[in-house]
């Protein structure tokens, strides 16, 4: 337990920010640059209020995410149960006194932000999961009780979040619960018994979700049912994306967007915005960048010596990973339409924050990537 | 710190799973790229069209209707600058400020108010709403002297139709009007270029010659946002007037019709014999056909269609008639050409004539004596017609008849309200009444009397058809690519190498030969019937034929009381007919009048024929100036 004195490590600051992972870094900063310049375009190549409130946000999270980041991993390591019970009651806060927008409760105002409780359980989740494994005995990661717990670790949150209601952010939350256990070793045929017992009872689950949703799913097998009611974002949106062709048709020129035909362009459907006006290219550059940030966070829990800090890293890199390809698939008409934001580049203070914080901690990690933790 | 070995194991673990998600990762990754450039590259042709689809959107104005033109020229149906008022529901500030402050400026009605308030209910708010179609000059100025107070108002230059002669050519051009949405579904040229606010022919030539006189929309290309709202202006695209129509009509000639047959119900149609060009054509009385440009009134409406002597109905295309003593030429010539009866036949005219206890009148009470043809036909004796159509039979008749064109429509399919008359004969009877042929019905026949029924424009063809000799002719109304000369097609009768237009109706030329000449001395010899309408000029000198048809049966009482015109009431008295051509010498123009309930028509419709002449003749020169040809197939 002596480990446990020193939560600062014995590294100096310089140390700390020369052990620092700058091309992740350096990707974060393009992404929020990128986004930036995006936001600017949906307000119609004026600093209007997106641009300024998000150039704010990324200012104070990118100054948070460092905060973080020269903090020691063992810290996260010892308060992630607390963080993940600070969001579970966060999340019942919500269910009662929560903001309530167009029939979804999802927000708690907190004066300064308006923070969507949801979002953070995105990280929290991996967090707590990851905490759970590092501690967790070989032998014991595929015994009932630790499936019980770990099932209920992810099933809490999932309850609390579909009653708001919000699949998409629960589908999140048990996808980046789910990979913890993967990582952390749960037989590989547990996952596919529950995958083939999911499909089957797939009928029995859309027969409970609400009609808008139900709607959804229905608009995204043929969008054009239903042109201009509920097929009309997809359309509108693979309108936008396939009018972008090779190179796009220019910053500040994309026609869909700046004649209001894309919906919630700020938000969930702003890669739509970024491919019309930067095309193919944009995109598969947009892409990379992604890809680079992922392998960059994968590659810092490879040398993690911790199990916290590989799980972590892991988790998070895969959350990521989910984030980006739930977002594209459904602007690209993949899957149906659930509300999911596209990491950085979407407009919403949770999100960014979430996000950020995981990064905070990632990079806490790399400067601390030869801590061993009990 | 413990390391034991299944701490090792366990980071194995997790690094080889970690592997197999990274490898997962990839492929979804290169789905997600291949969706990408399935959209962007692979489609990027129909989304780029879709996009388009979706910013531009076209605006057609109202086309330019084509002009209609009389043979000199002078527009008859033009279009007029009008000055409309227009609001912008999203410019206007204060609506009820702004609705109080045109109603005191207009002087608009309720109606009127409520109709705008209606509207505006309808549109979106970009779009305009039309208060005022039609504003008079000192209207628009008023409105333009307070438009720093009218926010939102904006006044407005467009064009409209017009007819300057308003009355005199309303039974030829019809007028236009909003169409309704049969008129739309109707016409497929319409259904294209329809926009809101146009005006299409609702009768007339207007209506029936709609697709040559519409021309092309102009058509505005704008950007709009997703909800409809122009955002800038991208193409202007210029639209195409429609055709000019140039008819053969001569507004003078028209104008004089009008002039004569004031305060009459009637008609009076004058083609020229040769090219069969219709130089005027009017039925009275007539209306404004400016009054439904803009809708019109219901007062207005109502005394239209209340009025006794019948605007609204075409007379000369429509209105159908007892020819009377103006079937008589076509008797005689038919009796002639089969054989029947010889120049020199003569019938002793008693007054009366008995038949199986059936008496048939003469006109003239006390008889005309012995006549002969030439007599018979200058003092109109029915005893005469009665004896050669009894030794013709109607059915020899009809096909005379026929060929001069009776129970046919003359101006074919220009016209939606022509009528094609009746001339009857025994298999008519049969099949239509179901009742065997009369031999009493052949008499009254001969006399224009009976199931005969002709419109003006018919008998007008029918005499031209006599004055030239015998040849048939192609009526028209509008001047065309295809230009036919009077001296042309004169010169290719004379020569007997006639134009495939033209056929010989008559066997001998000598028997057409005597009908021209007893209907020269009906108008020019004394005692002709109309006698006292002729012109000793030979320049202007015609032949003609009087008629005067009943309307309804005359009585025996009514026969011995002899009644004056003033004493009989107007729907009983009998319709005055009379038909001509001249100048005699060399032919060229043949008319004829009719004057419903006028009474006699040597007193009530010859006089008119001598006007007519005397301004057709004048005339000729300055016609014979004119082109005969149009750049336009119809």
């Amino acid at each position: 337990m002596f480990q446990y004195n020193k939560l600062n490590s014995e590294l100096s600051f310089f140390q700390k920010v020369k052990k620092l992972d700058f091309i992740l870094i350096f990707c974060i900063i393009l992404l929020s640059a990128i986004s930036l310049l995006v936001m600017y375009s949906t307000d119609g190549g004026e600093i209007l209020y997106h641009t300024k409130s998000h150039f704010i946000k990324l200012l104070t999270f990118f100054s948070l995410m460092m905060v973080i980041s020269f903090f020691n991993i063992k810290l996260w390591h010892i308060t992630s149960y607390f963080i993940y019970f600070v969001i579970i009651l966060l999340l019942i806060w919500v269910s009662a006194y929560g903001i309530k927008v167009s029939g979804s409760q999802r927000w708690i105002n907190l004066y300064f932000i308006v923070l969507q409780p949801s979002e953070l359980m995105k990280i929290g989740i991996i967090l707590c999961l990851a905490k759970y494994y590092h501690r967790l005995k070989i032998e014991n990661v595929n015994s009932f009780t630790t499936i019980i717990i770990s099932l209920s670790i992810i099933i809490v949150p999932i309850i609390l979040v579909l009653s708001q209601p919000d699949l998409g952010t629960s589908i999140l939350i048990a996808l980046s619960g789910l990979i913890v256990l993967w990582l952390g070793g749960v037989k590989m045929k547990y996952f596919f018994i529950s995958l083939i017992s999911f499909l089957i009872s797939l009928p029995f689950i859309i027969s409970f979700l609400k009609p808008y949703q139900k709607m959804r799913i229905l608009t995204f097998l043929d969008p054009d049912r239903d042109p201009l009611g509920a097929g009309y974002q997809i359309i509108q949106s693979k309108i936008a994306i396939g009018s972008g062709g090779i190179t796009g048709k220019g910053f500040l020129k994309g026609t869909q967007s700046y004649l209001e035909f894309l919906p919630e362009k700020h938000t969930d459907f702003i890669f739509t915005l970024f491919s019309e006006e930067f095309g193919f290219v944009g995109s598969i550059c947009l892409l990379l960048i992604y890809s680079i940030i992922i392998i960059r966070i994968i590659r810092i829990g490879a040398i993690s010596r911790s199990n916290f800090a590989k799980l972590f890293c892991f988790g998070f890199a895969f959350a990521i990973f989910v984030y980006i390809v739930v977002n594209l698939s459904m602007v690209l008409g993949l899957l149906p339409i659930v509300g999911s934001p596209l990491p950085i580049l979407s407009f919403g203070g949770s999100s960014l924050l979430a996000t950020m914080i995981g990064f905070g901690i990632v990079l806490s990690a790399k400067i601390n990537h030869k801590q061993m933790i009990a | 710190m413990i390391k034991d070995s299944s701490g090792i194991r366990k980071t194995d673990v997790i690094n080889r799973r970690m592997f197999i998600i990274g490898a997962a990762k990839l492929i979804v990754f290169s789905g997600i790229v291949a969706r990408l450039f399935s959209l962007q590259i692979n489609d990027n042709k129909k989304y780029l069209t879709l996009s388009d689809k979706n910013r531009i959107r076209e605006w057609k104005l109202p086309p330019t209707r084509g002009e209609i033109v009389d043979y000199f020229g002078n527009i008859i149906a033009g279009n007029l600058k009008v000055y409309q008022l227009h609001i912008i529901p999203e410019q206007v500030e204060n609506f009820n400020y702004l609705l109080t402050r045109l109603k005191n400026l207009l002087q608009l009605s309720d109606r009127e108010i409520s109709n705008i308030l209606k509207s505006k209910k309808k549109l979106k708010p970009w779009e305009s709403i039309i208060v005022s179609e039609n504003l008079s000059w000192s209207q628009f100025l008023k409105i333009n002297n307070y438009l720093y107070d009218l926010v939102g108002v904006k006044p407005v230059m467009t064009i409209s139709r017009n007819y300057p002669f308003s009355d005199i050519y309303t039974h030829v051009l019809g007028y236009v009007s909003q169409p309704n949405e049969k008129d739309i579904l109707e016409n497929e040229v319409v259904q294209q270029k329809f926009v809101p606010g146009m005006k299409i022919g609702k009768l007339g030539l207007e209506k029936t010659l709609e697709n040559y006189l519409i021309g092309t929309n102009a058509i505005q290309r704008y950007e709009v946002n997703a909800y409809g709202k122009r955002i800038n202006q991208l193409e202007h695209q210029k639209g195409q007037q429609g055709s000019k129509i140039r008819l053969t009509l001569d507004t003078e000639v028209q104008k004089l019709s009008a002039k004569l047959l004031l305060d009459k119900a009637g008609s009076i149609s004058v083609m020229d014999i040769y090219t069969g060009e219709i130089i005027a054509m009017h039925s009275s009385p007539s209306y404004d056909p400016n009054s439904f440009l803009f809708g019109i009134s219901k007062d207005e409406w109502e005394l239209i269609r209340n009025n006794p002597l019948k605007p609204l109905i075409n007379k000369t295309l429509s209105g159908l008639y007892s020819p009377g003593s103006t079937i008589k030429p076509i008797v005689a010539l038919s009796a002639l050409e089969n054989n029947i009866i010889g120049p020199n036949f003569k019938v002793k005219c008693t007054g009366k004539t008995e038949l199986y206890g059936q008496t048939f009148h003469c006109w003239k009470e006390k008889g005309h004596g012995f006549m002969s043809l030439k007599n018979a036909m200058k003092q109109s004796c029915d005893t005469y017609f009665y004896e050669i159509a009894r030794l013709l039979g109607v059915d020899r008749l009809k096909i005379t008849a026929e060929k001069f064109g009776l129970g046919e429509k003359v101006l074919g399919a220009y016209f939606k309200n022509e009528k094609k008359g009746l001339f009857p004969n025994t298999s008519w009877k049969k099949n239509n009444l179901g009742k065997g042929w009369v031999l009493g019905e052949t008499l009254i026949t001969g006399i224009g009397q009976g199931y005969t029924q002709t419109t003006p424009l018919q008998l007008c063809l029918m005499t031209a058809q006599i004055a030239n000799g015998g040849y048939s002719i192609k009526p028209k109304i509008i001047v065309n690519n295809n230009p036919l000369n009077f001296n042309e097609v004169k010169k290719s009768i004379k020569e007997q190498n006639l134009l495939n237009i033209n056929t010989k109706l008559v066997k001998n030329p000598k028997n057409l030969r005597i009908i021209q000449e007893a209907m020269f001395s009906s108008t020019n010899e004394i005692r002709g019937t109309s006698y006292r309408s002729r012109i000793d000029d030979k320049k202007y000198q015609f032949a003609g034929k009087t008629g005067t048809a009943q309307v309804k049966r005359i009585s025996k009482r009514e026969r011995e009381l002899d009644l004056k015109i003033d004493q009989i009431p107007y729907n009983d008295r009998d319709h005055a007919l009379y038909i001509a051509y001249g100048p005699y010498v060399n032919p060229r123009y043949a008319l004829s009048i009719i004057v419903e309930h006028g009474g006699s028509g040597s007193k009530a419709a010859a006089p008119i024929a001598k006007e007519l002449f005397k301004l057709i003749i004048d005339r000729e020169e300055l016609r014979d100036k004119q082109s005969n040809f149009e750049e336009i197939n119809i």
